[in-house]
């Protein structure tokens, strides 16, 4: 059914949806709407058979989690950034436990200096945590990756992070198409755990391995990960005979058949990338799109396929390596090792910082020529930075750096529009 | 109290099993039917307080909930020695997460038993004073304050003896630990620091919450059983002698914990939403010095310079333990 | 594409008005993408909160640079926040206010504007009148129905049903009315050359 409504409630309702049996939730920006829309359903017992536990922490979130889900409950969460940060250490071991849950994460960006925007540092800091992380470009995507993620959570029995942009998606009111009860239950059958804590056939979970089957353990998560490079594919095809629309699966491309130039990136801003990208191809530009919905497992192959008849490619992300460049960057170049492709990162985003059509349009317009650097930072206020630096130059207690560059630009949160 | 105290006098023995009871008043321990749920075989040292007081806690647990007994268990010597991979011990259904979350996990599990009406099968979380006090702390907080249908249950040897003997806020002032040396002028752990957790649980008003130790088994298997009774949040903290972080020879561990029992230093009693309701008198109070001298631990309070100030202070602190908790059994009495 | 920016305070219901209005547009069968400016959302701080409206679907995610048209909720931000920046010549400007453009110190700024896309509406009055609040967010959406002829009075009214009940629903349709009718008339004089704000 047709809805005009937030993202955040959307993904509530789809996770709703699910028939998800506990879920714990502690408060956080952006992802608060979520837990909220969907603590109000099983209060007023809309969601039933659920429960939902208020918890003093992300950590122990995401250990209530662990353990409702070793118990066999259906069982998720929400995050974002301070947040995933402070339960990595349970993040990683749900994943080393091989434990199906279903997070949501609202990415935003991480302190210091406290952001409350979007980028995408958080969940990329976890993205060797053993966890599937997948990217949603629109709120439509969002929702329908969430029905996905506790199917191939389940099947995989490994955990599933669902990353939309906060803000941007989250508190975004637009069109959903909102599936019904009987076509989620259709796709998604009921939870069949491989391990559980039961009393009728006690077993112990999480037992200290030492160097003798260590490694083993780890290599059966990343084989996990490398099958669920076939089953998201075979997953979103099911999908959209069920629901009948394109959602989810490795990667989409766009426009990019003939294309010279291609640009990568992830989540929503590949709306704002394919604008522009529209009115360079009306210009005759030979330019395309590879948006990567599965960060991880990085479907290597899939995204060589995609750049191998492209001269170049651009990365665009809404993250950044500090003291290297790019982190999706580096896996897509990864993924094009040998083939001669010149690849260009641009950081772009971070904490908010709109990306625009008209910066693109340049930006792109260098790329075809190659004139970028190897590493770009779009709309970065360079006289701010050297301002900096020569402050720091002049005088050895130059203070804190925020404060300094917010004295020089502005208010906080004073370039929304 | 809810069992049959069992004199000394009438076993003449501080031997565990009491078989020289009536069947229906012996310990769960000594029934040849137990459930072993920690079973023979794991790798804890010789004489651990810890391994007896899991082994009696969670048998006690077991025959409350007919057998239907999930346990979450913090990192530390308890689960370090009971699953060497690929051995386990635990006959139970059985979970290792992390140090420092093991009352949410146990939340967790507990949550999906009620979502799945498998109210009939309990929740236990175990751990280490380390585990409970310091670093499982806000976890612990959270699931008491939330009245989650958990029995938590700390084994407290007072110091993180996993890692070789660090102090943890449970450690007691002046005992010597490898980050509290018994160097320089104040040797050992620092006066005015330190929690005492069966306090900090109170205050939270769960309906149940006691100490015990490991001298007295048939009171801690009481407990246990008690606590198995109430739904909800439920903490025993239990006193468990070390060896090795002690100082002490493997065949003192129960000696070490009715000493510290006898002398006030750990108060034992069991307390209903904040107030309490017994105490295990003490019969005839011992000088705390009884309790320290055959522990290396205190071994810099005994030396050719006695510190006779710190060995008062320190029964200064059991004395207004034996105060606070009234814990002097009345003239007359038994 | 039809662009709005509305400006207002923490707790005039900005954001709820963006939403409106895109449940407004998305009851006609249009698309529509409403988000808030994101971050300083307490009471009495300057907020901002936007809406794109369109035949097809909205791809785009950068915030409204150059709109269409702006609310403005609070007209002490006129002088404290750049409420215009990036407006398009001749784009639709409404404004909470009992005064004139003139009084509000914009006179110089439209003097070359079309009359007929200035608008002012005492929506503070009217929600006071008519909810008993003084929340201006949802008189203002009738206001708007009427100046640009982007959604229909209906649309609106139907999304403030949506969203609200009872009396409080009541008393909001009735303000957005009134709105409607007064910025309604305030153009049709501006055509007719009656009225210049200027």
């Amino acid at each position: 059914m047709l809805k005009q409504m937030e993202g955040s409630r959307a993904v509530a309702e789809a996770v709703a949806l699910c028939r998800p049996e506990v879920i714990c939730a502690y408060p956080i920006s952006p992802q608060t709407h979520i837990v909220e829309a969907l603590g109000e359903m099983v209060k007023e017992g809309a969601l039933a058979s659920c429960e939902f536990i208020n918890v003093e922490s992300e950590f122990a979130a995401m250990s209530v989690a662990i353990g409702a889900s070793a118990a066999g409950a259906r069982s998720y969460t929400a995050t974002a950034s301070q947040g995933l940060l402070y339960m990595a250490e349970a993040v990683f071991n749900a994943a080393g436990l091989g434990l199906p849950i279903v997070m949501t994460v609202a990415n935003r960006a991480i302190g210091a200096p406290i952001n409350i925007w979007n980028d995408h540092s958080d969940a990329l800091s976890q993205r060797d945590s053993g966890w599937l992380q997948l990217f949603a470009e629109t709120n439509q995507e969002a929702l329908d990756l969430h029905i996905q993620a506790f199917r191939l959570a389940e099947e995989l029995s490994l955990p599933i992070m669902v990353c939309m942009d906060g803000f941007i998606l989250t508190h975004a009111f637009e069109r959903v198409d909102m599936p019904t009860q009987e076509q989620v239950d259709a796709y998604l059958p009921a939870y069949s755990p491989r391990q559980v804590l039961d009393p009728d056939e006690p077993v112990s979970i999480g037992a200290m391995v030492g160097p003798e089957a260590f490694m083993e353990v780890r290599y059966l998560a990343h084989a996990k990960q490398m099958e669920a490079l076939k089953l998201i594919p075979a997953y979103a095809a099911e999908f959209k005979a069920v629901f009948g629309r394109d959602s989810g699966g490795l990667m989409h491309t766009y426009r990019s058949e003939d294309a010279e130039t291609i640009i990568v990136a992830m989540g929503s801003v590949l709306g704002t990338i394919k604008d522009t990208v529209d009115e360079m191809r009306d210009s005759g530009h030979r330019i395309g799109v590879l948006g990567i919905t599965c960060f991880r497992p990085f479907p290597v192959a899939a995204v060589a396929d995609a750049l191998r008849q492209a001269k170049r490619f651009v990365v665009l992300e809404k993250s950044m390596a500090i003291g290297l460049g790019g982190i999706l960057a580096v896996n897509v170049r990864m993924a094009v090792t040998g083939m001669g492709l010149k690849g260009y990162t641009v950081v772009a985003g971070l904490g908010g910082r709109a990306i625009t059509m008209k910066s693109l349009h340049a930006l792109f317009r260098q790329g075809e020529k190659d004139e970028l650097e190897p590493v770009t930072f779009l709309d970065l206020d360079w006289k701010a930075v050297n301002k900096q630096l020569e402050r720091e130059k002049a005088h050895r207690r130059s203070g804190p750096v925020a404060e300094a560059l917010l004295r020089d630009v502005g208010i906080v949160g004073a370039r929304n529009y | 109290m809810s069992f049959q105290p069992v004199k000394f006098y009438q076993t003449g023995t501080f031997t565990v099993g009491n078989r020289l009871l009536p069947p229906e008043e012996r310990s769960v321990q000594s029934d040849s039917k137990r459930f072993n749920s920690i079973n023979s075989g794991h790798r804890a040292c010789q004489g651990c307080g810890e391994a007896l007081g899991a082994r009696y806690a969670i048998d006690a647990a077991m025959e409350a909930a007919d057998g239907r007994i999930i346990a979450a268990n913090a990192t530390g010597c308890l689960e370090v020695f009971s699953t060497p991979y690929p051995e386990t011990s635990w006959q139970i259904p059985w979970i290792h997460s992390l140090f420092g979350n093991t009352a949410a996990v146990a939340t967790g599990i507990a949550a999906a038993l009620k979502v799945k009406g498998k109210t009939g099968t309990r929740v236990v979380a175990q751990g280490g004073d380390g585990g409970t006090t310091d670093i499982g702390f806000g976890c612990l907080s959270g699931m008491f304050e939330r009245n989650d249908d958990v029995l938590y249950i700390c084994y407290d040897n007072g110091g993180y003896m996993n890692t070789g003997v660090q102090r943890s806020s449970a450690t007691p002032a002046a005992a010597r630990t490898s980050t509290t040396p018994a160097v320089g002028a104040e040797p050992g752990n620092v006066f005015g620091q330190g929690k005492f957790l069966p306090a900090i649980a109170m205050a939270h008003d769960i309906p149940y919450v006691a100490t015990a130790t490991v001298a007295d088994l048939r009171d801690l298997e009481a407990k246990v059983t008690r606590a198995m009774e109430i739904r909800g949040a439920r903490y025993i903290h239990i006193l468990v002698p070390c060896p090795l972080g002690w100082g002490t020879a493997s065949h003192d561990t129960i000696r070490m914990a009715r000493l510290a029992k006898e002398t006030g230093i750990f108060p034992v009693f069991e307390a209903e939403h904040g107030e309490i309701k017994s105490v295990l008198a003490i019969r005839r109070p011992l000088p705390v010095e009884d309790y320290l001298r055959p522990q290396k631990r205190y071994a810099h309070l005994f030396g050719k310079q006695p510190r006779i100030d710190v060995i008062a202070h320190l029964q200064a602190q059991a004395d207004r333990n034996i105060r606070k908790y009234g814990l002097q059994a009345r003239k007359g009495g038994h | 594409m039809f662009q709005v920016r509305i400006h207002g305070r923490g707790g005039q219901g900005v954001v709820t008005a963006a939403e409106m209005l895109s449940v407004a547009a998305f009851d006609e069968g249009r698309h529509a993408q409403a988000f808030p400016s994101f971050g300083s959302e307490r009471t009495g701080a300057p907020v901002v909160a936007f809406c794109r409206i369109a035949d097809r679907e909205i791809r785009l995610r950068e915030p409204i640079m150059e709109p269409d048209a702006i609310i403005i909720q609070d007209p002490t931000l006129l002088h404290q926040v750049d409420v215009f920046a990036g407006l398009k010549q001749d784009g639709y400007i409404l404004i909470n206010t009992s005064k004139t453009f003139d009084q509000l110190g914009l006179g110089d700024m439209v003097r070359d504007w079309n009359p007929a896309r200035l608008c002012t509406v005492p929506a503070m009055e009217l929600a006071l009148k008519h909810v008993g609040r003084p929340v201006p967010n949802v008189p203002l959406l009738g206001g708007f129905a009427a100046v640009a002829g982007v959604l229909q009075l209906e649309s609106v009214i139907k999304a403030i049903e949506e969203r609200f009940s009872g009396k409080v629903a009541a008393g909001n349709v009735a303000a957005a009315r009134e709105a409607h009718a007064i910025v309604k008339a305030e153009m049709e004089q501006a055509v007719k050359g009656d009225v210049t704000h200027a």
